[in-house]
């Protein structure tokens, strides 16, 4: 840990332009992620802009359907809302399957987002790791790898981001409001996150001094019948193996729509839209659900300890599946 | 031993004396004792797992305000005693293992300490290591005993005879991963000199053994240092001399006068205080057509460390737990430029028995026999390795009782049959066992103090376990007065010497020294002492250890559920019958038997620290990375016990219920996902990718 300063934001806009002005400078929501890496030596910040207080924590609909949710709304709150359990229950299960009950009480909408991975490597400066000091190698693609990637990983990284809040949004097509320097800017959740490439130590496509300042969920009638399943090796506190957000729109025993989105597979939450596409029209049977599992799967590429997660996720998504059109199948 | 104590106090459930101040927070712990000025120390620790160290650069960290020293093996205090490598904190350059101490800061703040320890620059000439424990190793060396003195090797009959010729066989290896003791309180230290007097605030498991220690390697008589650790936060092995007291002692030495608190990270725990070793433990069974066992082999491979030896007693429960005509135990090491291996809760037992309960599990699906009957059948009537007698040995009344509980007899013992809502579901049993284990060395005192009252003084201690309330209820039976009249003064080596609490032995070791002082005082004094009258005792040889063998027994079941679709497991289910003798207070022997079985099933579930040999380190050094149970994975726990009565042990009739708790829960849970599923995991955890198909 080094000495750093702290001031509380009293507006976006000056939020903004402290840290845009300062290369040193990163925002601060509730800080269970980024103090944790401070004392790691993980993030060396010389200034904190205390943007949890920020009057961003709202829930709101929104003109023409959806919902917006503001950055700073925490964790708890946006799982117990009555909007959000009624129209995006994956959603709400999808907070409720993370941490536990102390840190949802104080992590943000934002900071959940912007959580970085928890490759055990990432966290040991003592280790190599490209994300964290680039070009000093990957620590864990010969080694440790039972929580990696099976999906768009580069030899350069094959870390995965752990929020399960951002598989659901990314299920549903979230949109992020983004203020910077130059003004706001709206990205589709897919945009907001990166494969590694050659650049693993960038998350996202935010620029130093974009503040996140909202969420916005697309009107999406389907939702309501939605539901996340998060596979991992502790009944709670774990970050998981693989984990499923999906919702279906079933009439007659046909998949008139679907979404699907995995995580703990991949350095962004993965969109599962080779799958979505197999299924579209397809019968809601467990062979449709089977066949559109693998064929998203086909690309996905083990490595050392995790090969399992292949079977996993298939296995899950078709688990998902069965029981979000079991009662028509009826 | 003969004439037990009259049990009044003894087996009543009274409410932990310390209760209350730990729940309000006011009961002091190592780091919490007030102390006037004092500073703090952060390590540095090395990057290397083999080498030396060429130079260390302290000249940044020196300059940064609030430094007050930055001790290297160049200009650290010297110790008088270097003999043991572990303990010979900064007294060379050589490195050992990833995490080894290197050089430590001293500053006026914890922050400052730490920032500092992160600019001093070491540099090293690295030499390549080996940190890697596999079977087929050309380096095993059979150690001259396992912990802490049993023979390594043992032999009877014709092993590979028997096993050869028998009716039915099993041949299979079993392993178990390194794992970390992670008591929930780090281990911390407050070192305080005074002219060549040591006082240490120390989370420990063993006041005096510290003490002895430290005084050894600072060259001083033991009187000169004083230990003081009224609360512990667990231990499970780890807390005994490691390398932070000395590093806390020996910076203390060069800011004299001022105390110097250090308080290990849960990181730094991983690397520096110790934990089980991994094994890889090849069992052999052969029985005859009737399900009796004619043969068993035990033969385990575990690690050391190349400085330290620490030879882990695997096998050596396997030698007196089932009648076999012919049998063979061996013990095999590598050493390798690791951390030291040390005791971890049921040390040799739970690693071992996980392994034999697990092979006798399969023994009896090959033998077609339920494995409560298998076990049965192979009960011995002596102590197979002695020849003596036991002292006592319920482990069939456990095993039937459990299995009456249990609901045992609808057991379908077919595997892969049962499925609700897509978990597939089975149930399992293994047996547990514990020596009674004393050990020399304490004497208490017992003083008449003012208002009728007792002052019972001894340096035991209580890290969790309910020693303070445990030992008030002995010294009331032992002096024939109610658990009120009784003052207890434990956790200080200003009291009269007592053993480390390990080895489940505290009660026993503790206990019989009371019992010897309260006999002393009222023979001295009778029924109506004055004030000030006072007498001392210390724990009594007992004769009866060279005529018996004497072990608790228990039988664990579980029930387990593995989702068909994921391979999630759970245990919604656990009960252990205990036979322990004579149980002093229902209430925290509970909480011993339920936490060691919570323990059982993180062993048998989670916990795995994974060496990366790259780097020779654990790679998954925390709690995201190293899984404890959380509640949310235990579901019902119960144990109970059954009425033992044992006069050979000691004067209070108990036996240890520390550690037994904890011995065969994994191999249970193990069998339970057998007859869940079909699939025999013979690796631990059980985590979820094995179970995926
Ligand atoms: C023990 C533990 C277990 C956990 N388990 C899980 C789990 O199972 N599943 C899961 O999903 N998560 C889990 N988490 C992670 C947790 O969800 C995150 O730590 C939390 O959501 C981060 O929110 P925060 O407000 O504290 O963010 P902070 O730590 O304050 O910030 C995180 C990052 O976001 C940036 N940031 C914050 N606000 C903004 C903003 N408005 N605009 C731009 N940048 C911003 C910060 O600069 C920082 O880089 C766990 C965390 C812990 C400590
Ligand atoms: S996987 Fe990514 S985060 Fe992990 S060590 Fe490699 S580069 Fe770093």
């Amino acid at each position: 840990m080094i000495p750093f300063d702290y001031e509380r934001a009293d507006d976006a806009r000056s939020a903004v332009a402290t840290v845009a002005g300062r290369p040193g400078a990163v925002f601060l929501g509730a800080g269970t992620n980024l103090v944790d890496h401070m004392k790691l030596g993980v993030a060396n910040p010389d200034l904190l802009v205390d943007v949890s207080r920020l009057p961003f924590d709202v829930i709101e609909p929104l003109q023409g359907g959806g919902v917006r949710i503001g950055a700073t709304v925490r964790n708890s709150d946006l799982a117990a809302a009555p909007v959000i359990r009624q129209r995006y229950p994956m959603l709400a299960a999808a907070l409720l399957a993370g941490a536990s009950g102390q840190l949802r009480n104080v992590a943000t909408t934002a900071g959940n987002l912007l959580q970085r991975t928890r490759c055990v490597y990432f966290q040991d400066v003592t280790t190599p790791c490209n994300k964290r000091r680039p070009g000093s190698g990957c620590s864990a693609v010969e080694g440790y790898t039972r929580d990696h990637a099976i999906l768009g990983a580069s030899p350069h990284c094959v870390a995965v981001h752990p929020s399960d809040m951002a598989v659901a949004l990314t299920a549903l097509d979230a949109v992020v409001q983004v203020e910077g320097p130059s003004g706001p800017r709206s990205l589709a959740i897919s945009d907001l996150y990166r494969l590694p490439g050659d650049q693993p130590q960038r998350d996202t496509v935010l620029e130093h001094g974009e503040l996140i300042t909202a969420v916005d969920l697309p009107e999406l009638p389907m939702a309501a019948r939605s539901s996340y399943r998060k596979v991992r090796d502790r009944a709670s506190y774990a970050f998981a193996l693989v984990s499923v957000a999906a919702a279906v729109d079933v009439v007659d025993g046909v998949m008139r729509d679907v979404r699907i989105a995995l995580g703990g597979v991949a350095h962004k939450p993965w969109r599962a839209s080779r799958a979505e596409e197999a299924l579209r029209g397809a019968p809601a049977a467990e062979d449709a659900f089977r066949h559109a599992a693998d064929a998203e799967l086909t690309e996905a590429r083990p490595l050392r300890d995790n090969a399992f997660k292949i079977p996993m996720a298939r296995n899950t998504m078709v688990t998902v599946l069965r029981g979000l059109t079991w009662e028509e199948g009826r | 031993m003969t004439g037990l104590l009259e049990p009044r106090a003894i087996g009543t459930s009274l409410e932990r004396l310390d209760g209350r101040a730990k729940v309000t927070g006011t009961a002091p712990y190592a780091f919490e004792h007030p102390v006037d000025n004092g500073v703090y120390l952060h390590p540095v620790q090395s990057s290397i797992a083999r080498g030396r160290i060429t130079a260390v650069d302290a000249t940044e960290a020196e300059a940064l305000d609030g430094v007050i020293a930055v001790l290297t093996p160049a200009n650290a205090p010297r110790l008088v005693s270097g003999d043991d490598r572990e303990l010979a904190v900064l007294q060379s350059d050589e490195v050992g293992f990833r995490g080894q101490f290197v050089a430590a800061v001293v500053a006026e703040s914890s922050e400052i300490a730490r920032q500092a320890a992160d600019m001093v620059g070491v540099t090293y000439d690295r030499q390549p290591h080996d940190t890697e424990l596999r079977a087929d190793r050309d380096d095993l060396y059979a150690p001259g005993v396992v912990n802490p003195d049993y023979p390594t090797d043992t032999s009877d009959g014709d092993p590979d005879g028997a096993f050869a010729s028998a009716a039915v066989t099993i041949d299979e290896t079993y392993t178990t991963p390194m794992e970390h003791n992670n008591p929930m309180e780090p281990h911390a230290t407050v070192a305080l000199w005074a002219g060549d007097a040591l006082t240490l605030y120390d989370s420990t498991q063993g006041p005096n053994l510290v003490r002895d220690g430290i005084a050894g390697l600072f060259g001083l008589p033991a009187d000169r240092v004083r230990v003081i650790a009224p609360h512990v936060g667990g231990g499970f092995g780890s807390k005994t001399l490691h390398a932070n007291v000395v590093l806390a002692a020996v910076a203390a030495r060069v800011v004299a006068g001022r105390p110097v608190k250090f308080a290990l990270t849960r990181q730094q725990m991983f690397s520096l205080v110790g934990y089980r070793t991994p094994t890889i433990q090849r069992i052999r069974l052969g029985a005859d057509s009737d399900g009796r066992l004619t043969a068993i082999t035990h033969d385990v491979i575990e690690q050391t460390s190349r400085i330290k030896e620490f030879a882990e007693q695997t096998a050596v429960p396997t030698r007196s737990m089932y009648a076999a005509p012919n049998r063979r135990t061996t013990h095999r090491l590598a050493a390798l430029d690791v951390p030291v291996p040390t005791w971890m809760r049921g040390p040799g037992e739970c690693p071992g028995m996980y392994a034999l309960e697990s092979a006798m599990d399969e023994m009896a699906l090959a033998c077609g026999l339920d494995p409560v009957e298998f076990r049965i059948r192979n009960e011995p009537d002596v102590d197979p390795e002695s020849g003596l007698p036991f002292s006592s040995r319920n482990l069939v009344a456990c095993l039937r009782e459990g299995a009456r509980r249990f609901g045992w007899e609808r057991r379908d013992p077919i595997p892969a049959a049962r499925r609700e809502d897509g978990w597939l579901v089975g149930t399992g049993v293994a047996a547990s066992t514990f020596p009674v284990i004393r050990i020399p060395g304490s004497a208490a005192t017992i003083r008449r103090v003012h208002d009728g009252r007792y002052r019972v003084e001894i340096a035991a201690v209580d890290i969790g376990t309910g020693t303070w309330t445990a030992l008030t209820q002995i010294a009331a039976d032992a002096l024939d007065v109610p658990v009120d009249a009784v003052d207890l003064q434990i956790g200080d080596t200003a009291l009269p010497p007592a053993s480390v609490a390990g080895g489940s032995s505290g009660i026993t070791s503790w206990g019989s020294a009371v019992v010897d002082a309260a006999r002393e005082f009222r023979e001295k004094y009778g029924p109506d002492p004055e004030d000030g009258d006072e007498a001392g005792g210390a724990m009594p040889d007992n004769p009866d250890t060279e005529r018996f063998a004497m072990h608790a027994y228990g039988a664990q079941f579980a029930e387990v559920r593995v989702h068909a679709d994921t391979g999630e497991i759970r245990v919604p289910r656990l009960l252990g019958v205990f036979a322990a003798g004579r149980i002093i207070n229902p209430r925290t022997a509970r909480s011993q038997f339920v936490g060691a079985m919570t323990m059982g099933l993180s062993m048998a579930l989670h916990e795995d620290s994974v060496m990366d040999p790259r780097f020779g380190q654990v790679a998954n050094h925390d709690f995201a990375g190293y899984h404890i149970a959380t509640n949310a994975d235990i579901g019902s726990i119960d144990a109970i016990w059954i009425e033992e009565d044992d006069p050979h042990v000691n004067a209070m009739g108990s036996k240890g219920i520390g550690e037994i708790g904890i011995v065969g829960t994994a191999a249970a849970i193990a069998n339970a996902a057998h007859h869940a599923t079909g699939i025999r995991i013979r690796d631990l955890p059980l985590t979820a990718d094995k179970y995926i198909r």
